[in-house]
Protein backbone atom coordinates (compact mmCIF):
# COMPACT_ATOMS: atom_id res chain seq x y z
CA UNK A 1 0.00 0.00 0.00
CA UNK A 2 1.05 3.56 -0.83
CA UNK A 3 1.68 5.95 1.83
CA UNK A 4 -0.76 8.81 1.96
CA UNK A 5 1.02 11.93 0.01
CA UNK A 6 2.51 14.85 2.77
CA UNK A 7 0.37 16.99 3.96
CA UNK A 8 0.89 20.93 2.65
CA UNK A 9 2.38 23.39 5.32
CA UNK A 10 0.73 26.71 7.05
CA UNK A 11 -2.49 25.39 8.28
CA UNK A 12 -2.70 25.45 11.47
CA UNK A 13 -4.58 22.52 14.14
CA UNK A 14 -7.71 24.38 14.99
CA UNK A 15 -8.29 21.09 16.90
CA UNK A 16 -9.39 21.84 20.59
CA UNK A 17 -10.80 25.49 20.10
CA UNK A 18 -14.32 25.72 20.35
CA UNK A 19 -16.87 28.11 18.62
CA UNK A 20 -17.13 30.94 20.70
CA UNK A 21 -21.02 31.92 21.57
CA UNK A 22 -22.56 34.36 19.47
CA UNK A 23 -23.77 38.03 21.16
CA UNK A 24 -26.99 38.02 19.00
CA UNK A 25 -27.39 41.72 20.40
CA UNK A 26 -30.43 42.47 17.82
CA UNK A 27 -32.23 39.44 20.15
CA UNK A 28 -31.44 40.52 23.56
CA UNK A 29 -33.00 44.26 21.99
CA UNK A 30 -36.03 43.29 20.60
CA UNK A 31 -37.07 41.05 23.69
CA UNK A 32 -36.56 44.11 26.01
CA UNK A 33 -38.88 45.99 24.21
CA UNK A 34 -41.62 43.48 23.71
CA UNK A 35 -41.55 43.07 27.95
CA UNK A 36 -41.90 46.53 28.09
CA UNK A 37 -44.89 47.26 25.56
CA UNK A 38 -46.19 44.62 27.18
CA UNK A 39 -45.55 45.78 30.56
CA UNK A 40 -47.54 49.08 29.75
CA UNK A 41 -50.63 46.94 28.40
CA UNK A 42 -50.70 45.23 31.43
CA UNK A 43 -50.45 48.40 33.52
CA UNK A 44 -53.19 50.00 31.05
CA UNK A 45 -55.33 47.31 31.92
CA UNK A 46 -54.70 47.08 35.69
CA UNK A 47 -55.79 50.58 35.96
CA UNK A 48 -58.26 50.59 33.73
CA UNK A 49 -62.31 50.61 34.15
CA UNK A 50 -62.20 46.66 34.56
CA UNK A 51 -63.47 45.19 37.44
CA UNK A 52 -61.28 41.90 37.68
CA UNK A 53 -63.13 40.51 40.16
CA UNK A 54 -66.27 40.05 38.35
CA UNK A 55 -63.53 38.45 35.63
CA UNK A 56 -63.10 35.55 38.32
CA UNK A 57 -66.89 35.48 40.10
CA UNK A 58 -68.40 35.05 36.63
CA UNK A 59 -65.64 32.65 35.12
CA UNK A 60 -67.19 29.75 36.44
CA UNK A 61 -70.82 31.12 36.89
CA UNK A 62 -73.44 28.25 36.26
CA UNK A 63 -75.32 30.29 32.75
CA UNK A 64 -71.68 30.10 31.51
CA UNK A 65 -70.21 27.08 31.73
CA UNK A 66 -73.60 26.10 30.02
CA UNK A 67 -72.79 28.32 27.68
CA UNK A 68 -69.60 26.62 27.08
CA UNK A 69 -71.49 23.06 27.21
CA UNK A 70 -73.50 24.37 24.35
CA UNK A 71 -70.69 26.14 22.48
CA UNK A 72 -69.23 22.66 22.12
CA UNK A 73 -72.24 20.41 21.32
CA UNK A 74 -72.71 22.96 18.65
CA UNK A 75 -69.72 22.83 17.34
CA UNK A 76 -69.04 19.29 17.37
CA UNK A 77 -72.75 18.37 15.75
CA UNK A 78 -71.97 21.15 13.40
CA UNK A 79 -68.31 19.91 12.00
CA UNK A 80 -69.89 16.63 12.19
CA UNK A 81 -72.72 17.75 9.83
CA UNK A 82 -70.30 19.67 7.77
CA UNK A 83 -67.52 16.88 7.36
CA UNK A 84 -70.52 14.52 6.05
CA UNK A 85 -71.56 16.93 3.70
CA UNK A 86 -68.49 18.05 2.59
CA UNK A 87 -67.64 14.38 1.89
CA UNK A 88 -70.73 13.44 -0.34
CA UNK A 89 -69.97 16.33 -1.73
CA UNK A 90 -66.28 15.86 -2.97
CA UNK A 91 -67.32 13.01 -4.28
CA UNK A 92 -70.42 14.26 -6.23
CA UNK A 93 -67.78 16.92 -7.71
CA UNK A 94 -65.34 13.94 -8.64
CA UNK A 95 -68.03 11.99 -10.48
CA UNK A 96 -68.47 11.34 -13.80
CA UNK A 97 -71.88 12.19 -13.69
CA UNK A 98 -72.42 15.91 -14.89
CA UNK A 99 -75.53 15.91 -13.04
CA UNK A 100 -74.22 15.79 -9.74
CA UNK A 101 -71.06 17.05 -10.63
CA UNK A 102 -73.30 20.68 -11.25
CA UNK A 103 -75.27 20.11 -8.34
CA UNK A 104 -71.75 19.89 -6.11
CA UNK A 105 -70.66 22.63 -7.16
CA UNK A 106 -73.99 24.76 -7.18
CA UNK A 107 -73.91 23.89 -3.52
CA UNK A 108 -70.25 25.00 -2.81
CA UNK A 109 -71.16 28.44 -4.96
CA UNK A 110 -74.57 29.33 -2.79
CA UNK A 111 -72.94 28.36 0.90
CA UNK A 112 -69.80 29.75 0.27
CA UNK A 113 -71.27 33.01 -1.82
CA UNK A 114 -73.04 34.43 1.41
CA UNK A 115 -72.28 35.40 4.55
CA UNK A 116 -73.23 32.71 7.47
CA UNK A 117 -74.75 35.08 9.57
CA UNK A 118 -77.22 35.77 6.64
CA UNK A 119 -77.93 32.22 6.43
CA UNK A 120 -78.60 31.37 10.15
CA UNK A 121 -80.89 34.35 10.40
CA UNK A 122 -82.85 32.73 6.97
CA UNK A 123 -82.88 29.23 8.54
CA UNK A 124 -84.43 30.92 11.74
CA UNK A 125 -86.52 32.64 10.03
CA UNK A 126 -87.99 29.96 7.96
CA UNK A 127 -91.32 30.21 9.65
CA UNK A 128 -91.88 33.47 7.68
CA UNK A 129 -91.42 31.42 3.53
CA UNK A 130 -93.36 28.43 4.83
CA UNK A 131 -95.39 28.58 8.06
CA UNK A 132 -96.14 24.63 8.23
CA UNK A 133 -92.79 22.37 6.78
CA UNK A 134 -93.94 18.29 6.45
CA UNK A 135 -94.46 15.67 4.58
CA UNK A 136 -97.25 15.97 2.83
CA UNK A 137 -100.30 13.76 3.81
CA UNK A 138 -97.92 12.38 6.61
CA UNK A 139 -96.88 14.71 8.87
CA UNK A 140 -97.04 18.47 9.62
CA UNK A 141 -95.61 20.95 11.89
CA UNK A 142 -95.52 25.09 12.44
CA UNK A 143 -92.27 26.01 11.16
CA UNK A 144 -91.73 28.25 14.53
CA UNK A 145 -91.94 25.16 16.46
CA UNK A 146 -89.50 23.04 13.88
CA UNK A 147 -86.91 25.69 13.69
CA UNK A 148 -85.80 25.89 17.21
CA UNK A 149 -82.93 28.13 17.74
CA UNK A 150 -80.84 25.11 17.79
CA UNK A 151 -81.73 23.28 15.00
CA UNK A 152 -81.34 26.49 13.32
CA UNK A 153 -77.64 27.01 14.12
CA UNK A 154 -77.07 23.56 13.35
CA UNK A 155 -78.48 23.44 10.16
CA UNK A 156 -77.09 27.24 9.31
CA UNK A 157 -73.49 26.48 10.76
CA UNK A 158 -73.38 22.70 9.38
CA UNK A 159 -74.49 23.06 5.96
CA UNK A 160 -72.03 26.01 5.45
CA UNK A 161 -69.17 24.03 7.01
CA UNK A 162 -70.21 21.33 4.12
CA UNK A 163 -69.23 23.98 1.01
CA UNK A 164 -65.93 24.67 2.39
CA UNK A 165 -65.06 21.09 3.60
CA UNK A 166 -65.78 19.71 0.38
CA UNK A 167 -63.27 21.47 -1.13
CA UNK A 168 -60.87 20.18 1.15
CA UNK A 169 -61.90 16.36 1.26
CA UNK A 170 -61.42 16.87 -2.36
CA UNK A 171 -58.12 18.24 -2.55
CA UNK A 172 -57.50 15.37 -0.12
CA UNK A 173 -59.10 12.79 -2.61
CA UNK A 174 -57.02 14.37 -5.38
CA UNK A 175 -53.75 14.21 -3.18
CA UNK A 176 -53.98 9.91 -3.76
CA UNK A 177 -52.37 8.53 -6.05
CA UNK A 178 -54.45 7.23 -9.28
CA UNK A 179 -52.50 3.94 -8.80
CA UNK A 180 -54.47 3.69 -5.89
CA UNK A 181 -57.55 3.22 -7.57
CA UNK A 182 -56.60 1.39 -10.41
CA UNK A 183 -55.08 -1.21 -7.96
CA UNK A 184 -58.47 -1.10 -5.95
CA UNK A 185 -60.41 -1.55 -9.28
CA UNK A 186 -58.00 -4.73 -10.48
CA UNK A 187 -58.77 -6.63 -6.98
CA UNK A 188 -62.63 -5.83 -8.09
CA UNK A 189 -63.55 -2.63 -5.99
CA UNK A 190 -66.35 -0.40 -7.33
CA UNK A 191 -65.87 3.42 -7.32
CA UNK A 192 -67.43 3.80 -3.98
CA UNK A 193 -65.80 1.03 -2.03
CA UNK A 194 -62.71 2.10 -2.90
CA UNK A 195 -63.05 5.62 -2.24
CA UNK A 196 -64.54 4.65 0.97
CA UNK A 197 -61.72 1.69 1.83
CA UNK A 198 -58.67 2.91 0.08
CA UNK A 199 -59.12 6.34 -1.00
CA UNK A 200 -60.46 8.14 1.97
CA UNK A 201 -58.62 6.74 4.84
CA UNK A 202 -55.20 8.01 2.85
CA UNK A 203 -57.18 11.51 2.28
CA UNK A 204 -57.36 11.76 6.05
CA UNK A 205 -53.92 11.79 6.54
CA UNK A 206 -54.03 15.27 4.23
CA UNK A 207 -56.90 16.45 5.49
CA UNK A 208 -56.93 16.66 9.38
CA UNK A 209 -54.45 19.79 9.62
CA UNK A 210 -56.83 21.73 7.49
CA UNK A 211 -59.87 20.49 9.43
CA UNK A 212 -58.61 20.71 12.76
CA UNK A 213 -58.16 24.33 11.55
CA UNK A 214 -62.05 24.10 10.51
CA UNK A 215 -63.02 22.71 13.34
CA UNK A 216 -61.21 25.92 15.48
CA UNK A 217 -62.94 28.65 13.34
CA UNK A 218 -65.85 26.31 13.88
CA UNK A 219 -65.77 26.53 17.89
CA UNK A 220 -65.71 30.65 17.41
CA UNK A 221 -68.18 30.83 14.62
CA UNK A 222 -70.74 29.19 16.97
CA UNK A 223 -70.82 32.44 18.59
CA UNK A 224 -72.77 33.77 15.76
CA UNK A 225 -75.54 31.95 16.41
CA UNK A 226 -76.01 33.99 18.95
CA UNK A 227 -78.27 36.65 16.96
CA UNK A 228 -80.80 33.86 16.56
CA UNK A 229 -80.88 33.13 19.99
CA UNK A 230 -79.08 30.40 20.41
CA UNK A 231 -77.71 30.05 24.21
CA UNK A 232 -74.49 29.53 23.42
CA UNK A 233 -70.94 31.10 25.16
CA UNK A 234 -71.54 34.45 23.88
CA UNK A 235 -75.07 34.95 23.80
CA UNK A 236 -75.02 33.57 27.61
CA UNK A 237 -72.20 36.25 28.92
CA UNK A 238 -74.27 39.09 26.59
CA UNK A 239 -77.51 37.96 28.67
CA UNK A 240 -75.55 38.53 31.87
CA UNK A 241 -74.21 41.95 30.71
CA UNK A 242 -77.20 42.74 29.82
CA UNK A 243 -78.53 43.07 33.25
CA UNK A 244 -75.51 43.81 35.11
CA UNK A 245 -73.69 46.34 32.75
CA UNK A 246 -70.11 44.40 32.59
CA UNK A 247 -69.87 44.54 29.40
CA UNK A 248 -65.60 44.19 28.58
CA UNK A 249 -65.57 42.14 32.05
CA UNK A 250 -68.05 39.63 30.58
CA UNK A 251 -66.28 39.04 26.87
CA UNK A 252 -63.12 38.91 28.72
CA UNK A 253 -64.79 35.94 30.54
CA UNK A 254 -65.79 34.80 26.97
CA UNK A 255 -62.71 35.26 25.37
CA UNK A 256 -60.66 33.17 28.12
CA UNK A 257 -63.26 30.48 27.63
CA UNK A 258 -62.34 30.45 24.15
CA UNK A 259 -59.03 30.35 24.50
CA UNK A 260 -58.78 27.81 26.67
CA UNK A 261 -61.38 24.84 24.32
CA UNK A 262 -58.73 26.25 21.13
CA UNK A 263 -55.63 25.73 23.38
CA UNK A 264 -56.76 21.78 24.25
CA UNK A 265 -57.70 21.38 20.51
CA UNK A 266 -54.46 21.58 19.24
CA UNK A 267 -52.60 18.71 21.10
CA UNK A 268 -55.52 16.72 19.88
CA UNK A 269 -55.27 17.26 16.55
CA UNK A 270 -51.61 16.23 16.71
CA UNK A 271 -52.42 13.07 18.31
CA UNK A 272 -55.42 12.24 15.20
CA UNK A 273 -52.48 12.99 12.70
CA UNK A 274 -50.67 10.38 14.26
CA UNK A 275 -53.45 7.78 13.85
CA UNK A 276 -54.09 8.71 10.13
CA UNK A 277 -50.16 8.43 9.90
CA UNK A 278 -49.99 4.56 9.70
CA UNK A 279 -47.87 3.44 7.09
CA UNK A 280 -45.92 6.59 6.60
CA UNK A 281 -42.40 6.68 6.97
CA UNK A 282 -42.18 8.88 9.92
CA UNK A 283 -43.18 5.91 12.04
CA UNK A 284 -41.04 3.12 10.45
CA UNK A 285 -40.49 0.89 13.03
CA UNK B 1 -56.64 -26.83 -30.76
CA UNK B 2 -57.11 -25.96 -27.23
CA UNK B 3 -60.11 -23.22 -26.89
CA UNK B 4 -57.88 -19.85 -26.41
CA UNK B 5 -57.92 -17.95 -22.74
CA UNK B 6 -57.94 -14.60 -24.11
CA UNK B 7 -59.11 -13.84 -27.77
CA UNK B 8 -58.49 -10.43 -28.56
CA UNK B 9 -60.34 -9.35 -32.32
CA UNK B 10 -59.27 -6.55 -34.08
CA UNK B 11 -58.80 -4.00 -31.02
CA UNK B 12 -58.03 -0.49 -31.19
CA UNK B 13 -57.87 2.00 -28.99
CA UNK B 14 -57.65 5.70 -29.03
CA UNK B 15 -56.07 8.63 -27.15
CA UNK B 16 -56.87 11.74 -28.46
CA UNK B 17 -55.50 11.62 -32.06
CA UNK B 18 -53.12 8.74 -30.42
CA UNK B 19 -53.61 5.90 -31.90
CA UNK B 20 -52.11 3.36 -29.12
CA UNK B 21 -53.85 0.02 -30.43
CA UNK B 22 -54.59 -0.48 -34.05
CA UNK B 23 -56.32 -3.58 -34.95
CA UNK B 24 -55.07 -5.91 -32.89
CA UNK B 25 -55.63 -9.57 -32.74
CA UNK B 26 -54.14 -12.31 -30.55
CA UNK B 27 -54.87 -15.25 -28.73
CA UNK B 28 -53.19 -16.44 -25.79
CA UNK B 29 -53.85 -19.88 -24.62
CA UNK B 30 -54.44 -21.76 -21.29
CA UNK B 31 -50.89 -21.81 -19.64
CA UNK B 32 -49.09 -19.66 -21.57
CA UNK B 33 -47.02 -17.67 -20.81
CA UNK B 34 -46.42 -14.59 -23.04
CA UNK B 35 -43.99 -11.84 -23.03
CA UNK B 36 -44.74 -8.38 -24.33
CA UNK B 37 -41.58 -6.35 -25.42
CA UNK B 38 -41.35 -3.29 -27.48
CA UNK B 39 -40.76 0.54 -27.13
CA UNK B 40 -42.41 2.71 -24.90
CA UNK B 41 -45.83 3.94 -26.41
CA UNK B 42 -45.90 0.52 -28.62
CA UNK B 43 -48.96 -0.15 -26.99
CA UNK B 44 -47.94 -3.41 -25.11
CA UNK B 45 -49.11 -1.82 -21.53
CA UNK B 46 -52.73 0.06 -22.93
CA UNK B 47 -53.39 -4.08 -24.25
CA UNK B 48 -52.34 -5.16 -20.76
CA UNK B 49 -54.96 -2.16 -19.60
CA UNK B 50 -57.60 -3.17 -22.07
CA UNK B 51 -57.37 -6.43 -21.11
CA UNK B 52 -58.09 -5.62 -17.10
CA UNK B 53 -60.22 -3.00 -18.31
CA UNK B 54 -58.64 -0.18 -16.93
CA UNK B 55 -58.79 1.42 -20.44
CA UNK B 56 -61.86 0.98 -22.68
CA UNK B 57 -61.50 -0.39 -25.99
CA UNK B 58 -62.79 1.64 -28.77
CA UNK B 59 -63.57 -1.11 -31.36
CA UNK B 60 -63.21 -4.92 -31.82
CA UNK B 61 -63.45 -7.22 -28.84
CA UNK B 62 -61.78 -8.96 -26.22
CA UNK B 63 -63.38 -12.45 -24.98
CA UNK B 64 -61.69 -13.76 -21.38
CA UNK B 65 -62.65 -17.34 -20.44
CA UNK B 66 -65.07 -17.44 -23.54
CA UNK B 67 -66.88 -14.37 -21.91
CA UNK B 68 -67.14 -11.09 -23.51
CA UNK B 69 -65.13 -8.14 -22.26
CA UNK B 70 -67.15 -4.53 -20.55
CA UNK B 71 -69.79 -4.52 -22.96
CA UNK B 72 -72.75 -7.14 -24.06
CA UNK B 73 -74.19 -7.51 -28.06
CA UNK B 74 -78.26 -6.88 -27.72
CA UNK B 75 -80.20 -5.66 -30.81
CA UNK B 76 -77.63 -5.19 -32.74
CA UNK B 77 -75.71 -2.68 -30.53
CA UNK B 78 -73.02 -3.14 -27.53
CA UNK B 79 -74.10 -1.92 -24.50
CA UNK B 80 -71.66 -1.34 -21.72
CA UNK B 81 -71.96 -3.80 -18.89
CA UNK B 82 -72.78 -1.76 -15.77
CA UNK B 83 -69.84 -1.38 -12.79
CA UNK B 84 -70.58 -4.32 -10.80
CA UNK B 85 -70.45 -6.89 -13.84
CA UNK B 86 -67.16 -5.21 -15.15
CA UNK B 87 -65.64 -5.89 -11.14
CA UNK B 88 -67.07 -9.45 -11.21
CA UNK B 89 -65.59 -9.72 -14.74
CA UNK B 90 -62.05 -8.13 -13.35
CA UNK B 91 -61.68 -11.03 -10.89
CA UNK B 92 -60.74 -13.55 -13.49
CA UNK B 93 -57.18 -11.33 -13.92
CA UNK B 94 -55.14 -10.18 -11.38
CA UNK B 95 -52.95 -7.19 -12.19
CA UNK B 96 -49.25 -6.20 -11.63
CA UNK B 97 -48.18 -2.57 -11.54
CA UNK B 98 -44.75 -1.21 -12.67
CA UNK B 99 -45.10 0.99 -9.75
CA UNK B 100 -46.35 -1.44 -7.32
CA UNK B 101 -49.48 0.32 -5.81
CA UNK B 102 -49.87 -1.48 -2.96
CA UNK B 103 -52.19 0.12 -0.25
CA UNK B 104 -49.60 2.24 1.90
CA UNK B 105 -52.41 2.31 5.13
CA UNK B 106 -52.61 -1.09 5.47
CA UNK B 107 -49.84 -4.12 6.21
CA UNK B 108 -48.36 -6.81 3.71
CA UNK B 109 -51.54 -9.34 4.59
CA UNK B 110 -54.07 -6.61 5.24
CA UNK B 111 -53.49 -5.76 1.41
CA UNK B 112 -53.54 -9.19 0.33
CA UNK B 113 -56.72 -10.39 2.41
CA UNK B 114 -58.29 -6.65 1.65
CA UNK B 115 -59.70 -7.93 -2.07
CA UNK B 116 -61.09 -11.57 -0.69
CA UNK B 117 -62.93 -10.32 2.33
CA UNK B 118 -63.93 -7.10 0.89
CA UNK B 119 -65.09 -7.82 -2.35
CA UNK B 120 -65.65 -11.25 -2.50
CA UNK B 121 -67.11 -11.78 1.11
CA UNK B 122 -64.91 -14.70 2.16
CA UNK B 123 -64.03 -14.79 6.01
CA UNK B 124 -60.70 -13.08 7.07
CA UNK B 125 -60.18 -16.12 8.98
CA UNK B 126 -59.89 -18.38 6.04
CA UNK B 127 -58.00 -15.66 3.97
CA UNK B 128 -55.75 -15.09 6.34
CA UNK B 129 -54.39 -18.55 6.10
CA UNK B 130 -54.04 -18.21 2.48
CA UNK B 131 -52.43 -14.90 2.52
CA UNK B 132 -50.17 -16.29 4.96
CA UNK B 133 -49.46 -19.07 2.33
CA UNK B 134 -49.03 -16.79 -0.19
CA UNK B 135 -46.67 -14.31 1.57
CA UNK B 136 -44.84 -17.70 2.14
CA UNK B 137 -44.82 -18.64 -1.29
CA UNK B 138 -43.11 -15.24 -2.24
CA UNK B 139 -40.55 -15.29 0.70
CA UNK B 140 -41.68 -12.87 3.10
CA UNK B 141 -43.45 -15.02 5.51
CA UNK B 142 -41.36 -12.34 8.29
CA UNK B 143 -43.59 -9.77 6.49
CA UNK B 144 -46.90 -10.22 7.33
CA UNK B 145 -47.64 -7.14 9.73
CA UNK B 146 -44.93 -4.56 8.07
CA UNK B 147 -46.32 -1.56 5.91
CA UNK B 148 -45.35 -1.03 2.57
CA UNK B 149 -43.23 1.98 3.65
CA UNK B 150 -41.18 -0.43 5.28
CA UNK B 151 -40.02 -2.72 2.87
CA UNK B 152 -37.89 -2.43 -0.54
CA UNK B 153 -39.35 -2.48 -3.48
CA UNK B 154 -38.69 -6.05 -4.26
CA UNK B 155 -40.64 -6.77 -1.56
CA UNK B 156 -43.12 -4.49 -1.87
CA UNK B 157 -43.23 -6.01 -6.03
CA UNK B 158 -43.75 -9.42 -4.58
CA UNK B 159 -46.49 -8.66 -1.53
CA UNK B 160 -48.61 -7.00 -5.01
CA UNK B 161 -48.00 -10.25 -6.95
CA UNK B 162 -49.58 -12.26 -3.91
CA UNK B 163 -52.42 -9.83 -3.20
CA UNK B 164 -53.04 -10.60 -6.99
CA UNK B 165 -53.37 -14.11 -6.38
CA UNK B 166 -55.33 -14.11 -3.90
CA UNK B 167 -57.76 -13.02 -5.86
CA UNK B 168 -57.51 -16.81 -7.42
CA UNK B 169 -57.42 -14.70 -11.04
CA UNK B 170 -57.27 -17.49 -14.07
CA UNK B 171 -55.02 -15.05 -15.93
CA UNK B 172 -52.27 -12.35 -14.22
CA UNK B 173 -51.06 -9.53 -15.94
CA UNK B 174 -47.76 -8.17 -15.28
CA UNK B 175 -47.27 -3.98 -16.88
CA UNK B 176 -43.52 -3.82 -16.35
CA UNK B 177 -42.98 -6.14 -12.99
CA UNK B 178 -39.27 -4.33 -12.50
CA UNK B 179 -38.99 -1.74 -14.31
CA UNK B 180 -39.56 0.82 -10.89
CA UNK B 181 -37.04 -1.81 -9.28
CA UNK B 182 -33.14 -1.06 -8.36
CA UNK B 183 -30.72 -3.93 -10.38
CA UNK B 184 -30.41 -5.74 -7.35
CA UNK B 185 -33.75 -6.28 -6.74
CA UNK B 186 -34.85 -7.60 -10.23
CA UNK B 187 -33.97 -10.90 -9.57
CA UNK B 188 -36.50 -11.83 -6.30
CA UNK B 189 -39.47 -10.74 -8.39
CA UNK B 190 -38.52 -12.55 -11.17
CA UNK B 191 -38.44 -15.63 -9.31
CA UNK B 192 -41.30 -15.22 -7.86
CA UNK B 193 -42.60 -15.00 -11.32
CA UNK B 194 -40.74 -18.20 -12.71
CA UNK B 195 -42.02 -20.02 -10.14
CA UNK B 196 -45.61 -18.77 -10.81
CA UNK B 197 -45.11 -20.06 -14.30
CA UNK B 198 -44.14 -23.00 -13.68
CA UNK B 199 -47.20 -23.86 -11.58
CA UNK B 200 -49.07 -23.57 -14.88
CA UNK B 201 -50.00 -20.15 -14.15
CA UNK B 202 -51.32 -18.06 -17.50
CA UNK B 203 -49.48 -14.98 -17.72
CA UNK B 204 -49.24 -12.06 -19.84
CA UNK B 205 -46.13 -10.35 -19.16
CA UNK B 206 -45.07 -6.62 -20.18
CA UNK B 207 -41.41 -6.63 -19.90
CA UNK B 208 -37.91 -5.09 -20.46
CA UNK B 209 -36.29 -8.39 -18.93
CA UNK B 210 -35.09 -10.48 -22.00
CA UNK B 211 -33.36 -12.74 -20.32
CA UNK B 212 -35.93 -13.64 -18.46
CA UNK B 213 -38.64 -13.34 -21.78
CA UNK B 214 -35.51 -15.84 -23.13
CA UNK B 215 -36.01 -18.64 -19.76
CA UNK B 216 -39.80 -18.17 -19.45
CA UNK B 217 -41.77 -17.31 -21.85
CA UNK B 218 -43.80 -19.30 -24.55
CA UNK B 219 -43.90 -16.56 -27.02
CA UNK B 220 -42.45 -13.58 -27.29
CA UNK B 221 -45.08 -10.66 -29.15
CA UNK B 222 -43.17 -7.49 -30.66
CA UNK B 223 -45.55 -4.43 -30.53
CA UNK B 224 -44.66 -1.10 -32.71
CA UNK B 225 -46.84 1.76 -32.75
CA UNK B 226 -49.74 -0.14 -31.95
CA UNK B 227 -49.13 -3.37 -33.74
CA UNK B 228 -47.96 -6.21 -33.34
CA UNK B 229 -44.99 -6.59 -35.71
CA UNK B 230 -43.83 -9.93 -35.06
CA UNK B 231 -44.44 -12.81 -32.56
CA UNK B 232 -43.23 -16.40 -31.77
CA UNK B 233 -41.20 -19.01 -29.54
CA UNK B 234 -38.53 -16.67 -27.33
CA UNK B 235 -35.66 -18.39 -29.27
CA UNK B 236 -37.04 -16.96 -32.31
CA UNK B 237 -38.32 -13.68 -32.10
CA UNK B 238 -35.22 -12.98 -29.76
CA UNK B 239 -32.47 -14.93 -31.20
CA UNK B 240 -33.53 -14.42 -35.01
CA UNK B 241 -36.12 -11.85 -35.63
CA UNK B 242 -37.33 -11.95 -39.53
CA UNK B 243 -38.70 -8.35 -39.00
CA UNK B 244 -36.68 -5.14 -39.58
CA UNK B 245 -38.20 -3.38 -36.68
CA UNK B 246 -37.63 -5.97 -34.59
CA UNK B 247 -34.21 -6.53 -35.14
CA UNK B 248 -33.45 -2.45 -34.69
CA UNK B 249 -35.00 -2.61 -31.37
CA UNK B 250 -33.46 -5.67 -29.93
CA UNK B 251 -29.85 -4.29 -31.47
CA UNK B 252 -30.86 -1.16 -29.24
CA UNK B 253 -31.59 -2.88 -25.88
CA UNK B 254 -29.36 -4.99 -25.80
Amino acid sequence: MKPAPALAEGFPDLSGLRIAREPHWFRWISAGLIVLVLAAIARAFANGQIEWSYVGRFLTAKVILEGIVNTMVMAVLAMALGIFLGIVVAIMRLSPNPVLKSVAAGYTWLFRGTPLILQLLLWFNLALVFPTIGIPGLWSARAVDVMTPFLAALLGLGINQGAYTSEVMRAGMLSVDIGQYEAAQAIGMGRLRALRRIVLPQAMRVVIPPLGNEFISMVKATSLASVIQYPELLHNAENIYYANSRVIELLIVAGLWYLLVVSILTPLQMLLERRFARGTLRLAR
Amino acid sequence: MTKPLVAIRSVSKNFGEFQALKNVSLDVRPGEVMCLIGASGSGKTTLLRCINQLATIDAGGIWLDGELLGVREHGGRLHRLSEREIGRQRLKTGMVFQRFNLFPHKTALENITEGPTQVQGRKLDEVRTEALELLRRVGLSAKADWYPAQLSGGQQQRVAIARALAMKPMLMLFDEPTSALDPELVGEVLAVMKELARSGMTMMVVTHELGFAREVADRVVYMDQGAIVEQGRASDVLGAPREERTKAFLSAVI
